[in-house]
C-alpha cells in the first residue's frame, strides 16, 4: 500500500500503554499498541468487551491520558498534554458519535447541533444556517425543530453525526454507532460515515461489535487483551475471514 | 449557552416546579420572619422614636424604657440650667394592669406625657382629640386592641391599677411588641394611676435648641447631674431594641427562624439543581468530550440557578408583600422595608448560585471518557 504513505496520517499511535490502578490491582488495558489512521479511511476497531477498544479510542480522542507511548493527532503529540490543551485539540480536530446518541432532550435537532457550533465559536444567523445545512446533509432537513423524543433511533444518530460534523473536524470517532439501531437505520448511518471518509476525506474510526458493518471498512483492526491481534484489509476478502462473520447491509458505495 | 440553560431549565416542568417551590418557600419564610423582626424591632421603640425628643434622662442603670425608677423632678430644673435646652418635659412609660368593663384583667403599657409640650404624644388619632386627655382619668387607646381591652367606643370606662379611667380617643397603627397594648394619657393622669408623688417622674425628655448637637448637650447634662443617665435618641431606642430583641431572646428566635428559612432554601435548591445536573451528566460529559471547557459548563449551571432564583424570588416576594400588606391590618406587623426587599433579592440569587456550586463540583469531576460507556 505505497499510496497510503503519501496520505496524511490523521492519528498515529506508537507503543501505547495504558494501565489503570497500580501494583497488585493494576489493570493493563493497552499493552503497546501501534496504529495509524489515515485521511479518507474508515477504520473499524473490533474486539471483545474489555479488550481495550474504548480505552484506545478515548486516548485517540484526547479525552484519556496514556501511561506511556505516543499518540499524534494530525501531527501533534497529545500524550503528556494538560486538560486545556487536550480540550483544544478535541475542539479543533475531532467529532464524536456515541452509541447512546447523548443528545440534549430539551433541545431541538437544530439546537443540538447549534450547541456544538457555539463551542466552535459560531454565533447568531451563521450558526443557525450551518446547523440547518448539517442536518440537511444527514437527511434531516424536515426535522430541524423536532425534539430527540420525537425522533427514531436512526434519526437521533443522524443528529449526532450532524453535531459531530460541526466545525468540519478532520477526524470522526464513533463508538458503537449502530448498536442501538435496526438494520435499515444502521445502514443509513454507515452510508453516511463511509461518505464522510471517501468523499469528504475524513478519517473515521468506528468502535463496533456489529458484524453487519464490516463490509464498510477500509481496514479492520482487532484488539484482544490490550494488543492488536489482527489487521485486515477489505480486499483480502474480510467477508469470509475467520472469526468475522458478517451478515447484512451492503454498503452503498460498494454497490 | 444561555439558550441551553434556559431550555434545560424549562424542559422538565416537574423538576422546575419543585425547585421553584423550594425557593418560593425559602423567600416567603425568610421575608416574613425578617419582616416580623423589623416589625417587632420598630414596635419596641416606635413610641420613643416618634416622641420627637432629643435626649432622655432616666434613673441610673435602667435596662430598658419600661424599667424606669421614679426620681425627683428637681432634675428638670437642673437640666434647664443649660442655655442650650429648649424645653424639658416629664414622662411616664410603664407596664401596668387594665381591668376591662367585664372585670377581666390584662396588661397595658401606659404612656404619660406632657400635653402642653407634646413629646411622647400619640400619632394617627382616628377618634377623639389630643386635648381630651386633659380630662381627669382620660386615656386614649389603639383601635387594633379594642377587643383585647374590652372597649368598643369613646366614653367607656375601665380601671387602671384600681383607678377609674375613661376612653376619650383612638389611635391607628401604634402596635405593641408584647401582649400589653399602649395606652396614652396625660402625665398628670399617669402620675395618679401610678400613685407617684407630685414631684416625681420616671423620665425627663429634652428638646435641644435648634442647631445644638444632641451629643454635646448630652455630655453637658450628664456633667450637671451625676445620679441619672442621659441618652440620645439613637442610644435610647437602641438600648430599648437590644433589650427586647436580644436581652429577652425574642429577636434571636425570629432571626433563627429566618436563617432556617434560608437554610431550607439552600438545601432544597442545591438538591434540585444537583439532581438536575446528575440527570444531564451524560450530556455535560458529551459537551466536555466535544471540547467544552469547565467554565462553559459552569455558566450553563449558574445561569440555570440564577434564573431559578429570579423566578422564585419574584413569586416568593410577591406572596410576602401580600402577607405584609394584610398584616398591617392586624396587631402583628410584618414590615418589609425597601432595603430588606432588595437585600433579599441578592441573598436569594446568592443562595441559588451558591447552591449550584455543589453541581459545579460534580461537573468538574466528569470524566469525559464516560460518554463512551454505553
Amino acid at each position: 500500500m505505497p499510496d497510503r504513505e503519501r496520505i496524511m496520517k490523521s492519528i498515529e499511535v506508537k507503543n501505547l500503554v495504558k494501565t489503570y490502578g497500580a501494583a497488585e490491582t493494576a489493570v493493563h488495558a493497552l499493552k503497546g499498541v501501534d496504529l495509524d489512521v489515515f485521511e479518507g479511511e474508515l477504520q473499524l476497531l473490533v474486539g471483545a468487551s474489555g479488550s481495550g477498544k474504548t480505552t484506545l479510542v478515548s486516548i485517540m480522542g484526547g479525552i484519556l491520558s496514556a501511561t506511556s507511548g505516543s499518540c499524534r493527532i494530525r501531527g501533534a503529540e497529545t500524550i503528556g498534554l494538560g486538560q486545556k490543551q487536550l480540550q483544544k485539540i478535541r475542539l479543533d480536530n475531532i467529532g464524536f458519535i456515541f452509541q447512546g446518541f447523548n443528545l440534549f432532550p430539551a433541545l431541538t435537532a437544530r439546537e443540538n447541533v447549534e450547541v456544538a457550533l457555539d463551542l466552535k465559536g459560531f454565533r447568531g444567523a451563521e450558526m443557525r444556517r450551518r446547523a440547518g445545512a448539517l442536518l440537511e446533509r444527514v437527511g434531516l432537513g424536515a426535522k430541524l425543530d423536532a425534539y430527540p423524543a420525537d425522533l427514531s433511533g436512526g434519526q437521533k444518530q443522524r443528529v449526532a453525526i450532524a453535531r459531530a460534523l460541526a466545525g468540519e473536524p478532520r477526524i470522526i470517532l464513533a463508538d458503537e454507532p449502530t448498536a442501538a439501531l435496526d438494520s435499515f437505520s444502521g445502514k443509513l448511518i454507515m452510508d453516511l460515515l463511509q461518505e464522510l471518509a471517501r468523499e469528504k476525506n475524513r478519517a473515521v474510526v468506528v468502535v463496533t461489535h456489529d458484524n453487519r458493518i464490516f463490509d464498510y471498512a477500509d481496514r479492520i483492526v482487532r484488539i484482544d487483551d490490550g494488543r492488536i491481534s489482527e489487521r485486515i484489509m477489505p480486499e483480502k476478502g474480510m467477508a469470509h475471514h475467520h472469526g468475522m462473520m458478517h451478515t447484512t447491509f451492503e454498503p452503498a458505495a460498494a454497490v | 449557552m444561555a439558550s441551553l440553560a434556559l431550555k434545560n431549565l424549562f424542559h422538565d416542568k416537574i423538576r422546575l416546579t419543585v425547585t421553584l417551590v423550594g425557593i418560593v418557600f425559602s423567600v416567603v419564610l425568610s421575608s416574613i420572619q425578617l419582616g416580623l423582626f423589623v416589625g417587632f424591632q420598630r414596635a419596641t421603640s416606635d413610641i420613643l422614636y416618634f416622641s420627637n425628643a432629643d435626649l432622655w434622662i432616666a434613673s441610673k442603670n435602667v435596662t430598658h424604657a419600661e424599667d424606669g425608677v421614679p426620681f425627683s423632678e428637681r432634675k428638670l430644673y437642673q437640666a434647664l440650667a443649660s442655655p442650650r435646652v429648649e424645653r424639658i418635659e416629664k414622662q411616664i412609660f410603664q407596664f401596668t394592669t387594665w381591668k376591662k368593663p367585664d372585670g377581666a384583667d390584662t396588661g397595658v403599657l401606659l404612656v404619660g406625657f406632657d400635653l402642653a409640650g407634646g413629646m411622647g404624644a400619640p400619632w394617627n388619632i382616628t377618634e377623639g382629640r389630643i386635648e381630651d386627655l386633659n380630662q381627669p382619668d382620660a386615656v386614649m387607646i389603639e383601635e387594633l386592641y379594642k377587643d383585647k381591652l374590652g372597649v368598643s367606643r369613646i366614653g367607656e370606662t375601665v380601671e387602671i391599677r384600681g383607678h377609674r379611667a375613661k376612653v376619650v380617643g383612638f389611635t391607628r397603627g401604634i402596635r405593641s411588641f408584647t401582649t400589653s397594648p399602649p395606652v396614652f394619657t396625660s402625665f398628670k393622669n399617669a402620675q395618679n394611676f401610678f400613685g407617684l408623688r407630685e414631684d416625681q417622674t420616671l423620665f425627663l425628655v429634652v428638646k435641644a435648641k435648634p442647631g445644638v448637637d444632641p451629643e454635646s448637650l448630652k455630655s453637658e447634662l450628664q456633667s450637671l447631674m451625676t445620679d441619672v443617665d442621659v441618652y440620645t435618641r439613637a442610644e435610647w431606642t437602641s438600648k430599648q431594641r437590644n433589650y427586647w430583641m436580644f436581652g429577652t431572646g425574642a429577636g434571636i428566635t425570629v432571626l433563627i427562624a429566618a436563617f432556617l428559612g434560608l437554610l431550607v432554601g439552600v438545601v432544597v435548591v442545591a438538591q434540585t439543581i444537583y439532581s438536575a445536573t446528575v440527570d444531564h451528566i451524560r450530556e455535560y460529559g458529551t459537551l466536555k468530550a466535544m471540547g467544552a471547557s469547565n467554565f462553559y459548563l459552569y455558566r450553563v449551571i449558574v445561569t440555570q440557578a440564577f434564573l431559578s432564583g429570579l423566578i422564585g424570588y419574584a413569586v416568593g416576594m410577591s406572596v410576602a408583600l401580600l402577607v405584609s400588606r394584610i398584616s398591617l391590618e392586624g396587631t402583628t406587623a410584618i414590615i418589609l422595608p425597601k432595603e430588606l426587599v432588595v437585600g433579599l433579592f441578592f441573598l436569594t440569587i446568592l443562595m441559588c448560585v451558591g447552591a449550584s456550586v455543589v453541581s459545579i463540583n460534580k461537573v468538574t469531576r466528569i470524566d469525559p471518557a464516560m460518554v463512551f460507556k454505553g
